[in-house]
Formats: structure tokens, sequence, C-alpha cells
């Protein structure tokens, strides 16, 4: 069997067929919308929960929500905002990117790609199960021992809340170890590591993070597991236990994990602002080793989260030290960026709004996180609402508005069709107006002294009036994402058509058409430029780093001359995912259903580990003569 | 495998057991660090001078290190095309890992007869939690061997998937050698 | 020069709450307001950052936006701008000039550090212990020897020394007037001094989420003049005999399993101390106005007062709450 590329249309059959061929499917493209589809599913109900939060601090003494209810909702809040939208979300573009961006067919290992999400997505089920269990978690995405411990916290919210973290922790070191050999050792010929895109350096930081950060937890987790099932005395303070370990473990995961979060979106920046200026990213070398930098020292800082902890003079210092020396890489991304734009033909496209607007919001973040570095002021600000407005710049006006940035930039390539510039732009600016309503208050009250995670305040300590405010300003937020969704759904019924090069961008991903074929690349192309599609169009320019005489890489051809193998769908690593979260499930319900789910588990993986990768009459491509690859 | 020549001429299987290996020195770090920081923080007994018995867990970390040897010389059949030895081989990898298996439920129950139990102290807790958490990786380990023995049973392991038993290997010496960290942190070093 | 430095600081610290008051009357900048000397080397720092950081904020935002408006791509413009890739001097100038400010931030917070941390200042401190409970604050006062709960009073121009711990979860210690705060972690001990040095009452409340009722679990910080609180202490250490009816109500309906009164049998430890219960101003870990009707409420369903509160609901009928009540607010 072959098919055949038809112009100009764009390979739009590729996400044709049923429910089955999604749940079978190794396409690195499928599952990159798979994961984009889950998570901005979760960023809607992670948004309710936050809402119902605003809503129940509007007026001092609130009743919308009791103190337990309250207690769960900003738990399942933070958990769903940062292991189920944030990572996922950018997962979504890791996967349905990197392998385009590189030049290759697909990931390294395309079933242990399908596994990942199957494993994250029944993680994050089994999550949001608590809600219907009627025992959702409520000591926080921090969980803080010995709060979490069986005296203290006797439901089954803890328990709902350990076990999904741990499946979904096991997916995304699977999914790490899978981009980081994706990255380093399936690049196109002629790409060297510093002629890779900007985005997939930072992916490849983001995946090594998660690879080193992750085990900490995991750690962190099965103590508290042993504590709770099995009655050991990790985190008790009357066995001899500390509860600061835990501290330690989720923090030495945990600040990594704030680089994991943000990274991606550094990249996806760091791809937009040159496309937009019309213009090399400037200094991107400086831009490579900063994010290097970045990560490395993310891991030496963590414990600028527990100066309030009492770990001493001596601990502090070394702690705040390095946490400041950290601003200064940032600083470097934040005047490349700038310095990027200078000088450009700027084209103010919805992209860019989104690009920009993260700059200039994660500014802000960064400012108070230089605060934060202090310990004398972060004492005074460490669990109070300057924290969460913190935060909330850094992760929403960072983060969120870096990754909607690559959601217009790249919704073209992946949809094949355009998406409304006028509603891109009503959805930037509410969203924008939206955040810095709800968010910038959130300074005025920590610096008041309101702290973090109350579900109610009296009316005498005056915070009522910017707690107002920001209410006013997450419906503003609420409303921003309705008009992404409208917007959405507008392109997929009625968009323009899209070309495969609708930005004139410099990428590889740009050379091929509109949503892509399934082979991704119809011949393997050759690099010999950091921008290498750019080169081809417009010729050597002076400034060229390369200085070379070369013609870039063409557009791709309309079919592959030779034919090319596909791997075939495959089922098993949904069972073995199944497996995982029914050990998961099961230690909730009986020993017999964790047993069941080894069986599922091993059963699986052993029929995928015996499966062939690329299976006798799997459709594949091209000419059908014999002399393949 | 893949579909074009990797960046590095390195297999991505191979590549991904060395990343993957970088994630498990972060797990069994952690693990580590957390015994060494609980070390003589325990109220009650027993303490690990009391019940660690060195000679026995030196035979069993020597048989472990023999099993290496083995897999060395496995890996090494299987490349030269000679599946007598092969089986032989691996054959003797599972044989001393399950040694080495059998050596740590002995202990494992020797301790809880003597009163060390998970729940008893912390040392307990965070003896049997580093050293299970071993145990169970050495178990994965014996279990992908005898699969790769089922394999060359049945004649598909030819010199052709020799990476098949090249990446099983470099688990194994992973393992073996974060069992002589464990040996020298846990009884060596009390 | 550092005297002088310390007044321009000062002056600017002191101009900011005046600056942001025009965004609107409501908040009092309680953690840019000290009243202690702990809390003021703490705001010295905190100061510095604001201008430091506001600084870099306006000239990098208008850097961008300058960038923007200059750059915008232009209708009868074609094809691409000058290609320029990078420029080395200026990624090292980008480097050394945050690396400046930096380093200006990092002398004055390192040497606050060590202040901070450090011994309390000048001789002879007040010992005060400080105890979290779910959700309520135990302060003990042992050289004075007696107890009491989540009312504090200090003595003004006197540095105080606490010993924080918890005899549960993890709580947080946090007077936003007072100074930064600290964790009263179960199993260790932890410590904060300061000097008071405005006579008052200042809110505080825990800071470390520790359970269902977090949110109420708040205090009241006094700081007396020498005279007001030498009079209190006098009260606390030899209060009143209480009569003997009451106590024998108290006594009869449970309290006493949980409550301690100097002064009467009842010496339960698992709740707070109601010794002068009645000289208290407030309720419930500072929730409710020290008032007969609150107080009745209170002892009539705990739980719908603070969620969660492990007081139960005894079940008591009118008379008996009418006795207690009388009984407690009589206890000054």
């Amino acid at each position: 069997m072959s098919s055949h590329a038809t112009a100009e249309a764009g390979h739009e059959s590729i996400y044709a067929g049923g429910l089955r061929s999604w749940l079978t499917t190794v396409d690195h493209k499928r599952i990159g919308i798979l994961y984009g589809v889950t998570a901005l599913l979760y960023f809607v109900v992670g948004g309710v929960e936050a809402l119902i939060i605003r809503l129940q601090l509007a007026s001092a003494d609130g009743m919308v929500v009791g103190a337990d209810t309250f207690n769960q909702l900003f738990t399942m809040h933070g958990t769903t905002m940062i292991f189920l939208v944030l990572m996922p979300l950018s997962a979504a573009l890791f996967n349905y990117m990197i392998p385009l961006m590189i030049g290759a067919r697909d990931v390294a290992f395309p079933r242990l790609n399908a596994f990942s999400f199957w494993t994250f997505l029944f993680g994050s089920l089994l999550l949001n199960l608590s809600f219907f269990a009627g025992h959702p978690p409520d000591a926080g995405w921090f969980g803080y021992a010995n709060l979490t411990s069986k005296q203290y916290s006797p439901g089954m919210g803890i328990d709902f809340w350990l076990l999904s973290l741990q499946i979904m922790g096991i997916a995304s070191i699977a999914s790490a170890v899978n981009f980081t050999v994706t990255i380093l050792n399936m690049r196109a010929p002629g790409m060297s590591l510093m002629r890779t895109p900007l985005f997939v350096w930072m992916a490849l930081i983001t995946q090594v993070l998660m690879l080193l950060a992750f085990p900490a937890i995991t750690v962190a987790f099965i103590f508290l597991l042993f504590d709770r099932f099995f009655g050991t005395h990790f985190y008790i303070p009357t066995a001899g236990g500390t509860p600061i370990l835990w501290q330690h473990l989720f923090w030495i995961f945990g600040h990594p994990e704030v680089y994991i979060l943000i990274l991606p979106s550094f990249g996806v920046v760091s791809e937009v602002l040159p496309t937009f200026s019309r213009k090399p990213l400037f200094g991107a070398p400086f831009m490579i080793f900063s994010g290097i930098l970045i990560g490395f020292l993310g891991f030496g800082v963590w414990s600028h989260h527990m100066f309030a902890t009492g770990l001493g003079a001596v601990a502090d210092t070394a702690f705040s030290l390095g946490s400041m020396l950290i601003a200064i890489p940032t600083g470097v991304k934040v005047f490349n960026w700038i310095a990027t734009l200078w000088g450009g033909r700027i084209r103010f496209k919805t992209p860019l709004y989104f690009a920009v607007g993260m700059v200039a919001l994660f500014i802000i973040g960064g400012l108070s996180g230089i605060m934060h570095a202090s310990p004398p002021v972060d004492i005074q600000q460490t669990d109070s609402y300057f924290v969460v407005a913190h935060l909330h710049y850094v992760f929403f006006g960072g983060t969120i508005f870096g990754l909607f940035a690559g959601i217009y930039y790249w919704w073209p390539k992946i949809t094949g069709r355009m998406i409304g510039e006028g509603l891109g732009k009503l959805h930037f600016w509410l969203m924008f107006i939206g955040m810095n309503l709800t968010f910038f208050p959130m300074h005025f009250l920590g610096m008041d002294g309101m702290p973090r995670r109350i579900y109610t305040y009296a009316a005498d300590l005056g915070w009522e009036r910017w707690n107002e405010v920001a209410t006013v300003g997450a419906f503003v937020i609420a409303v921003s994402v309705l008009v992404f969704f409208v917007n959405a759904i507008r392109s997929a019924a009625s968009g323009a058509r899209a070309v495969g090069d609708p930005w004139d961008a410099a990428t590889l991903e740009w050379t091929m058409s509109s949503p892509p074929p399934e082979y991704n690349f119809a011949v393997v192309p050759a690099v010999n430029s950091a921008r290498p599609f750019w080169l081809h169009k417009h010729g050597p320019t002076r400034d060229i780093s390369t200085h070379t005489k070369e013609e870039g890489t063409p557009a791709q051809p309309e079919t592959p001359p030779v034919r090319v193998d596909l791997p075939s769908p495959s089922g098993w690593p949904v069972l073995a995912a199944l497996g995982l979260a029914l050990m998961g499930g099961g230690a909730l319900v009986g020993l017999w259903l964790v047993l069941i789910g080894v069986a599922v588990l091993v059963f699986g993986v052993y029929r995928w580990a015996f499966q062939p990768l690329e299976r006798l009459g799997h459709p594949s491509f091209g000419p059908a003569s014999t002399g393949g690859r | 495998m893949d579909p074009h020549a990797t960046t590095f001429g390195v297999p991505s299987r191979k590549m991904a057991m060395w990343v993957f290996i970088a994630s498990e020195c972060m797990f069994f770090g952690s693990l580590i660090a957390t015994y060494l920081s609980y070390e003589g923080k325990s109220i009650v007994g027993p303490t690990p001078a009391e019940i660690l018995n060195i000679p026995l867990t030196s035979v069993s970390t020597f048989v472990l290190l023999m099993s290496s040897l083995a897999m060395v010389l496995a890996l090494d059949a299987v490349q030269s095309g000679d599946r007598r030895m092969t089986r032989i081989w691996l054959g003797g990898v599972i044989l001393l890992g399950g040694l080495f298996i059998g050596g740590q439920v002995f202990e494992f129950s020797h301790f809880y007869h003597e009163g060390l139990t998970l729940q008893q102290n912390l040392f307990g807790a965070t003896f049997f939690v580093l050293t299970g958490f071993h145990g169970a990786h050495v178990t994965v380990g014996v279990v992908w061997m005898i699969t790769l023995l089922v394999m060359s049973l049945r004649g598909t392991l030819g010199p052709e998937r020799s990476l098949d038993v090249e990446v099983a290997g470099l688990y194994w010496h992973f393992v073996d050698v974060v069992w002589i960290v464990i040996f020298t942190v846990v009884y060596l070093i009390q | 020069m550092s005297r002088e430095r310390s007044i321009f600081r000062k002056t600017l610290l002191a101009a900011l709450p005046m600056l942001l008051a025009g965004c609107g009357t409501g908040p009092d900048w309680r953690t840019l307001r000290p009243v202690s000397d702990f809390g003021r080397l703490g705001s010295d720092v905190y100061g510095d950052l604001i201008w430091w950081t506001l600084g870099i904020f306006v000239v990098v935002e208008l850097l961008l936006l300058y960038a923007l408006l200059r750059y915008r791509s232009r209708r009868d413009e074609s094809g691409a701008p000058s290609q320029v890739h990078g420029f080395t001097a200026l990624e090292i100038a980008w480097t050394l000039v945050p690396a400046a400010i930096l380093f200006f931030i990092a002398i004055p917070t390192v040497r606050t550090v060590f202040v901070m941390q450090g011994p309390p200042p000048g001789g002879d401190p007040m010992e005060i212990t400080v105890i979290g409970h779910q959700w309520w604050w135990e302060f003990q006062y042992p050289e004075l020897g007696f107890v009491t709960a989540n009312e504090l009073h200090v003595p003004v121009g006197r540095t105080v020394n606490l010993t924080l711990t918890s005899a549960d979860v993890i709580h947080s210690f946090w007077v936003p007037r007072i100074g930064g705060k600290r964790d009263l972690n179960p199993g260790s001990e932890n410590r904060l001094w300061f000097t008071p040095t405005e006579v008052g009452q200042y809110h505080g409340q825990c800071a470390e989420l520790c359970g269902t009722s977090h949110a109420n679990m708040r205090m009241r910080v006094f700081v007396d003049d020498s005279a007001t609180f030498a009079e209190w202490a006098a009260a606390m250490s030899a209060p009143a005999a209480p009569d003997s009816a009451g106590a024998m109500t108290f006594l009869i309906s449970g309290c006493a399993a949980c409550h301690t009164i100097a002064g009467t049998p009842a010496q339960g430890k698992v709740g707070p101390n109601l010794t002068n219960v009645g000289r208290r101003t407030s309720l419930a870990a500072s929730l409710i106005p020290n008032t007969p009707e609150h107080l009745a409420g209170w002892l009539r369903t705990p739980d719908s007062v603070k969620p969660g509160a492990l007081m139960p609901d005894l079940n008591l009928d009118e008379q008996r709450i009418h006795d207690l009540v009388r009984f407690l607010e009589g206890l000054r």
C-alpha cells in the first residue's frame, strides 16, 4: 500500500480514524495532540477550581465553601495546574514539534512515547477520581509532612494524591529518557548541537532536569507511602524521624521542577521572537549556555523555599547566594530577547503578542524572585500572598503566555488551518489584563500580611478591596480562555487553509506541508545552518554565522522518492499503562487489584517487547519497490 | 532499527539505558542520603552494630560481583555467536543473582526474628527500604536474564541481537555497582 | 556613609507606603512598618530590594516597549532587516551589570541574615516558649511561671527570645509587624528574638498550612508599657481564687479533661490554659471577641465557630452553658 501527498492541501488525513486508531497510535504527532487536548481540558478544570477559590476570598468571612473544601480546592488547583496542565502542555509541543524540528520521522521510542501518555492520563484520572470518591487531597500541592501522616490526614485524599503523582512520575521519567535520546541521537545530518533550535535545546534541558529531579520526589513519596500503608516512621517526629526530610526531598525535586515548567516557554519565545522580527535570535550561544546554567544551578538552591524552616544562618546564606546567581543567566535571556526585537521588522501577529507578553510578565516574576532570594525579605514574603503573586507571574505570565505563543505559532502547522487573528488578539488582551488584575494586587496583600492557603479572613484586616479586584480579574481570565476555545473551534470548522510556511520562518518544521504527512520528511533533510529554511529562502547574508555558500534546506518534496516504513500501531503500551494505574488504584482497594495490575503490566510489557516495531503489512509510503532502505 | 543513522553513532537503546541509569543514580542517591541522615537517630534498638552480619553479606556481595563477570562473558558469547556458552553464562548470571536474592531473603527474615522490622525504628525503615529497592532491581534483572535465556534456548538470540544483551548487561552492572556502594555505606562504615 | 545610606533608605521606605496608599484605602503595609528591631532589620533590606527591583523593572520594560514601537514593521518596508546574530561585548555587559547589582543586594542580605539569626542583642532577654497546636497557640513564660494561650503579652523595649516548637504538625509563627516568620517544627526547636519598639496590639497568624482550620489559627500580640505588663504578669502569677461552685461546674462538665485553670483542680494539658481567660480580648485563637454571647456560642457548637476544632461538642444544656460563661468570664 502506498499513499501520495496531495499538493497544497496538507495531510489532514493523518488525523483520520476512529477511537482505536487513537488508542493504539505511536505517531508523535497524534500523541502530541492527545497531550494538548488533555492538558487544555484540565486547564478548564483547574481554572474552575481557581474561580471557586477566588469567589470564596472575594469578601471577608466568605461563605461560598467550607474550610475543608477550600483546602481541597487549592490542593487540587496547584496539583492540576502543575502536573496536569503545564507539564503536559509542554509535552504536547515537545511531542509534536521536536521530531519535526530536528528532521526525524518520529521519536527514538515511539511505543514508549505512547506508554508515557497513557500512564500520565490514567494517573491524572486517578487523581481526579478522588473527587468522586469524596476524598480529594487537602494538604497542598507541596504536601508537607507530617500533616500528611495517617494521624493528621486519616482520609484517602493523601493516598490518591501520592499514588497518582507517583504514577505520573513514571510517565515523566519514561518520557524524559525518550526525548533526551531523541534530541541527542536523532538529529538530521549536519544539525550539530549549536545548530539545534533553541526550543529543542530548552526541551533537552527540561528532560535532563526531569530525569534527575523526579527520583527525589519518587523517594519522598515511597517514604510517605510506607509511613501511611506500612506504619514506618520516616516523617514521624515522635519516633525520631523529621518532617523536614520531606521538605528537602520535595524541594530537591521542586525547584528544578520550576525550571521544568518555565524552560519550555523560554524555548517557544526564542523561536517566536526571531520569526516575527525576521531576524536570527540574538546571541543564540549565550541563550543556550544560560539555559544550561539555569538548569545546573537549579539543583543547588532548593532550600530557598525553606528560609522560615530554621536551617541556620550559614545554610540560608549559601542558598541565598546561589539563588541570586540564577538571576544572571535569566537576565541574559531577557536582554537577548529584547535585542532580538531590536532592529527587526516586527510583525504583530498573535504569537508575537503572547511571546512579548511572556517577556513582560516574566520580568515581574523574576524580579520578585530576586526578593525571595534574600532571607530577611523572604521570611516576610514566604507563605504569604506575595509568593502567590510571584509564582503566578512566573507560571501564568511566564509559562502559560509562552505556551500560548507556541500554540498560536504552531497551530497552522498542527491543524493545517489558520486561526483567527482578531479573536487571538482579543484573547491576548483579555488574558493580559485579567492576569494583572488578578495577580498584581496579591503583592499588596502579601505585603500587608495576608497568608496563603487561608479560606477566610476577618474584615478588619483591610484585605477585602484587593481580594475583590483579584476575583474580578480571575473572571476576566476565564472569559479570555473562552475566547480561545471559540477561536479554536472556528478555526477547525472554517479556518483558512494553512500553507506549509505561513510565517516565513527559519526551522525545519516549516519545510513541509501543514499538517505534515504521517512520515514527516519525505527525504531526510541535510542541515548546514541554525536557520536552514531561512538560508534556502533568503540566501546567505553578510552576518550569517556559517559563512557558507550552501543553499540551506529546501522545502520537502511531496512524496518520498524511496519507501518509508513507519512503526506499526500498538495497543500493548496502553495495556502496560493500564496495569500501572490498576496497581496504584489497587493500593486503595485491595491487594487483589494490585496483583491484577502487576499481571496486566507484565503481560503488556512482554507483548510490547516482542512485537516487531515495523509490522508487515502496515502502510508504508513512497514507491513500493523492495530496495527501500 | 532507527529510520536513519543516529547522530552519535550509538544505538539509541544503549543511550537510553545510560540516560535511565543517570536517573537511577539520583534515586539510589536519595535513598542512601536518607539512610545516612537517619543513622544513629533511632530511639530504640536494634542498632546496625547489633544485627548486621558482615561475613555473610560479604559472601553475597562476592556472589553479585561474580555475576557481573558472568554477564561480561555472556555478552562476549552472544557477540561471537557461541550459543552454548551464551546459555551457560546467562544461566550463571541467573543463578548468582538468584543466590544473592536468596541471601537477602534469609537476611531479612533473620532480622525480623531478631526484632528489626520496618516499623521498629528508623534504622529498620531506612535499611529495609534501601536494600529492598535494590533487591527489587536485582529481581527485575534476573527476570530479564531469564527472558534472554529463553530467547537463546528458542534460538532467537543470535549475534544480530547482541544489543539486547548489552543493554541488559549495562543495567546489571549498574545494579551491581549500587550494591557495592550500599555494602560500603551500610555494612562497612557504621 | 552607612548612616547617610541608612537615612536615605528609611526615607524611601517611609515614602513607599504613602506612595502605594495612593492606590486606595485598605492595606496597612504591615510587613513594611515594623514595630521591632528584628522587623526593622528585615524591612531595611526589603526597602532596598523594592527600589532595586522597581528600577530594573522600569528600565527593562521601557527597553522592551521601545523596541516594539520603534521596530514595528511598516507597510512600505519589504524584505528582511539586517541579520545581526549577536554582539559579545553586549553579552558581557548584561552579564556583569546584573552581577554588580546582585553584589549590592547580597552584601546587606548576608550581613542581616547573621544578625537576625544570631544571639539576641543585649543581655537578659525574656524567655518565652511558643508551642503550636491545631489550631491555637500556647505561650509559656518559664521565668514568670505561668502559661497562657493565643494572646501574647510582651513589655515594650525588652528583648524577647522565643523558643518555637509544635505539639502536632508544622506551624509557622508570623506577626507581620513584628517581623518575618519562623516555623514551629514538631520534634525540634527554633528560635526567634525581637525587641518590640511600639506599644500596641498586633495581628498574627499561622503561616504554614496545618489542616482544616489553618486560617483560624490567629493570635494577638500585645506590646505593653512596663506598668501594664507588670500588672498583667502579676495577675497571671497570682490569679484571684475562682468561685468554687463555678469551678465545680467546670469539672463536672468535662472541661477539666483538657483545660487548666490555676488554683483549681482543673489541670488538663490538651487544650489552652484558661487561667484569667476573662481578661483576654478574644477567644478561640483570636477568632471571636471575648463576650458572653460569643463564648456561649463557642461552647454550644465549637465546630461551627472553628471548623475541625478539637474541642468537642459536649451537648451542654443552656443552664450549664450559662453557668460556665459566668464562671469563665469571671476569671480575671
